[in-house]
């Protein structure tokens, strides 16, 4: 969760030259359990670090979805693990959710689900350029790992292109929370 | 000089403010680390000892915080520019040293990555309170050299500083970060090595039998001879001559400590680093430091769309304090407001600078996050009242 | 004025003065008391070593023991009480071709400053630790020490201590130093001779001279002169090279156990090192040369 943040924030503020603070859930929680990042995308200077109520939550597991779900906008968007979160969603929030953990098996290795999430994500939020977040994985991943994590990437993407198409669009000035 | 370009890792990285840090000190040209695991500061040195290798640097995880700062000091009398990295609890026991590299006149720098306080406190959140330990942390009269990023970038960028500034005046410098900027990641570009200015160990040129090493002949910095050149010089933690040989006399410890104190206090103007927005008419100034000064921007934007004059002091370095600025301004404004993540620390320095003439108003958060922007605007509406 | 101090010596000189400040003299130590003494040996360890001794260093910490960085003709250090191995440490691993020497009194390295001392010999820093143990705290006026035998008085256990003593050269030979010894200011040739090797070994060597108090400790014991000590060293301590740690602890006004106990040869911190980094590094690793890390113009 900490590495996808470290992604986004990196496509953002490297590769497509805005604002991006990212702050990770620090102490126990970054030692096996469950654990978060916060992420600020801006247009202009982040002021403010942290997030009260993130404009989008991506939740890979059904423990951090119960910790963190109250915190999301009202007119927030709820991106999730299918098989592992049952959304009970606000009037006015959207979800889009992906198979992350299936495809990433489909793939040989169930480590790289964060980044077919991640994929998926930047297809559904749009807030960096496909290929900022591509590129933003290629120079993150460890050495070795780069086609597997790329084929994830795109396998993300993919989903969200026959699932939902052009029906989600982002917007810039984006708080995004990531929990599992 | 243009640094040593092995240490320098020049591009644009995502990286956050405690790997900016030791970015910072390598570019800074640091060779020498000794440190002790403390949260939230050991990603310095987590990132120093995976480059360090490969870049001429020697580090060592030492048994505690006193070997540690004993370790720097010792190491910076071979000439290698040194550091070490902690938070509070290890901060405190390090002054014992950082007192003995004030007497020694040793060139080197501490980081504190500050949490909340006293004690254990809140090890994996922020905190401004070690501000006035930084002053006065160490027994006996000896004046500090203190700097405070606001940001990554600003992390690194001020480490070229805080090396350069310890060269100079042959002092330790402290590098007071903050848990927020030390866990924020952002983009941090890091220049050419040519852009990068270090002010090299400045070796005396004196025959060594001639050599005196406290000899200050007018200045206020002795000349430095490192070890193993031929000098055979002493120095000590005790009162000393200029030969470095204790002196247990009112007459030696007066000139000595006279000028421990003298050579920062005198040259304040000279070291002082702040940036000013809107300061000029305001009738409200803020005077900020680290994490702080970001949040309270968002504080002054507030304030001025209900139509107050308000500027800032943004301090990066602290210590010594901008004393001729602030008073300067208290002739001319009504209030100071003074917003940090402790109960009351530089506020005090304010209020001492502005001597009465007008109130300096302590927005304080208690640690464990920044402040509420709403609560530095509505500090701000009060004073401009 | 500093007097500048020739390497030629003539007749009317002592022979080690090249070796001391003569410009400090007189010092502080008391008559009869034995630090001076191991000063004196050690300088002639030097000298008949033939080492260049603008590349030794001394570092001492606080005490009677911690006054002797100040009076030798060395670059010197005299440090903060107990932290004389952990700067000797940073001093060592800033210029890696320095030799350097710890002085320290008992109190200093193994009371206040024992973790550095057992952290040290694990690691096997490259440097000399020359312990004077002189059973007390001498300085602040005959306080308890991690030394002082059971039932031996002292001005914090005026009836008598009742605390277990350190065997200090098995605390040393345990925690991996490279060489041990240990012998009394009344050993002259053999401590000398002991100096000398130990300089010419490599890893944390540590000798130990035993010279209790003779102002505080002999009063405080009704132990008589500085001469009736010196006395009580030729009957009771006894020369056992090789001999176990473990049977060398120090009674009151018993048998002290002298001899070089371990002499081994192990890699130093710094050889681990090098050789660690070179072979998971292979040619991306650079050490910092031996000259040091410092950057030069």
């Amino acid at each position: 969760m900490v590495l996808s943040g470290h992604i986004i924030g990196h496509a953002c503020a490297i590769n497509a030259g805005m604002h991006a603070t990212m702050i990770q859930s620090f102490g126990p929680e970054a030692r096996g359990s469950a654990c978060s990042t916060t992420l600020v995308v801006s247009d202009t200077e982040v002021l403010y670090p942290y997030i009260q109520r993130p404009d989008i939550f991506v939740v890979m597991s059904s423990e951090g979805y119960n910790q963190y779900r109250d915190e999301l906008k009202d007119d927030g968007i709820l991106i999730y693990e299918k098989d592992l979160v049952h959304p009970k969603l606000k009037k006015g929030q959207a979800s889009y959710g992906i198979t992350s953990t299936r495809i990433a098996e489909s793939l040989g290795r169930k480590i790289v689900q964060n980044i077919v999430m991640l994929g998926f994500f930047g297809s559904v939020t749009k807030i960096a350029p496909r290929e900022a977040l591509r590129e933003a994985v290629l120079s993150s991943v460890p050495a070795g790992t780069e086609e597997l994590n790329l084929k994830a990437f795109d396998a993300g993407c993919e989903y969200f292109d026959k699932e939902f198409g052009d029906a989600a669009k982002g917007k810039s000035g984006k708080k995004v929370k990531a929990g599992t | 000089m243009k640094t040593d370009p092995l240490g320098v890792l020049t591009g644009e990285h995502y990286l956050d403010g405690d790997y900016a840090c030791g970015e910072g000190a390598m570019a800074a040209g640091c060779r020498f680390v000794a440190g002790y695991p403390i949260t939230p500061s050991t990603e310095v040195v987590e990132r120093i000892s995976q480059r360090f290798p490969m870049i001429g640097g020697t580090f060592i995880q030492m048994e505690d915080e006193l070997a540690s700062m004993a370790a720097i000091v010792g190491a910076s009398w071979t000439g290698v520019k040194s550091m070490t990295v902690t938070s509070g609890p290890g901060f405190s026991l390090m002054m014992e040293n950082i007192g003995l590299a004030a007497m020694m006149e040793t060139p080197c720098v501490v980081v504190n990555v500050q949490r909340g306080g006293p004690s254990t406190g809140l090890p994996t959140m922020v905190g401004q309170a070690d501000m006035m330990q930084a002053r006065w942390g160490s027994h006996g009269d000896y004046e500090i050299i203190a700097l405070c990023p606001e940001s990554p970038q600003e992390a690194f960028d001020l480490m070229t500083d805080a090396f350069n500034l310890a060269e100079e005046y042959r002092t330790p410098v402290l590098f007071m970060m903050d848990e927020c900027v030390g866990h924020m990641t952002e983009k941090v570009v890091i220049p050419d090595p040519d852009k990068i200015d270090i002010v090299p160990r400045k070796l005396t040129r004196a025959k060594p039998e001639e050599y005196k090493p406290y000899l200050v002949n007018g200045n206020m910095i002795p000349e430095f001879a490192r070890a193993g050149d031929g000098y055979k010089f002493h120095t000590t933690g005790l009162t000393h001559d200029e030969k470095g040989y204790p002196v247990m006399s009112e007459e030696c410890q007066a000139v000595l400590v006279k000028r421990l104190v003298d050579k920062i206090r005198l040259n304040a103007d000279e070291i002082a680093k702040y940036k000013e927005d809107g300061v000029d008419g305001a009738d409200v100034v803020l005077v900020t430091y680290g994490i702080t000064a970001r949040v309270a921007r968002m504080g002054i934007d507030l304030a001025r769309k209900k139509g107050v004059k308000v500027g800032v002091i943004r301090l990066q370095i602290v210590w010594p304090f901008p004393e001729k600025r602030i008073r300067e301004l208290a002739g001319k404004i009504k209030a100071f407001v003074v917003p940090e993540i402790n109960y009351g620390q530089i506020v005090l320095e304010v209020e001492r600078c502005a001597a009465g003439k007008v109130p300096a108003i302590l927005v304080s958060h208690m640690g464990g996050g920044v402040h509420n922007p709403e609560d530095i605007r509505d500090a701000i509406l009060e004073a401009a009242k | 004025m500093s007097k500048v101090i020739e390497r030629t010596i003539d007749a009317t000189e002592h022979p080690i003065s090249p070796y001391i400040r003569m410009d400090r003299m007189p010092h502080i130590w008391c008559p009869t008391c034995g630090i001076g003494t191991v000063v004196k040996c050690y300088a002639t360890a030097l000298d008949e070593s033939g080492i260049d001794i603008n590349k030794v260093s001394i570092v001492s910490g606080i005490g009677c023991t911690g006054r002797t960085a100040g009076y030798m003709n060395l670059d010197g250090f005299h440090t903060t009480h107990g932290r004389a191995v952990p700067f000797a440490t940073g001093l060592k691993l800033g210029r890696p071709e320095l030799l350097v020497t710890v002085f320290s009194g008992d109190g200093d390295l193994v009371g206040i400053g024992g973790n550095h001392f057992i952290h040290a010999a694990r690691r096997n820093i490259d440097l000399l630790v020359i312990l004077i143990n002189n059973f007390i705290y001498g300085m602040t006026g005959g306080q308890n020490a991690p030394t002082t035998p059971i039932t031996a008085k002292t001005s914090t256990m005026p009836f008598g201590n009742f605390e277990r003593p350190f065997n200090i050269p098995h605390l040393a030979a345990s925690c991996g130093a490279s060489y041990v010894a240990r012998y009394t200011s009344l050993h002259v040739r053999r401590m000398t001779k002991a100096f000398k090797e130990a300089l010419s070994r490599k890893g944390f060597r540590f000798i130990e001279i035993v010279t209790p108090c003779s102002t505080l400790y002999a009063r405080l014991n009704k132990l008589g002169t500085g001469l009736n000590l010196i006395n009580y060293y030729e009957k009771s301590s006894e020369i056992r090279n090789g001999v176990d740690t473990r049977d060398i602890d120090i009674s009151f006004q018993d048998k002290i156990i002298c001899g070089k106990f371990i002499d081994e040869e192990r890699p130093t911190f710094l050889d681990m090192m090098h050789d660690h980094y070179k072979r998971t590094l292979g040619d991306r690793y650079v050490p910092m040369s031996n000259e040091g890390g410092m950057i030069r113009e």
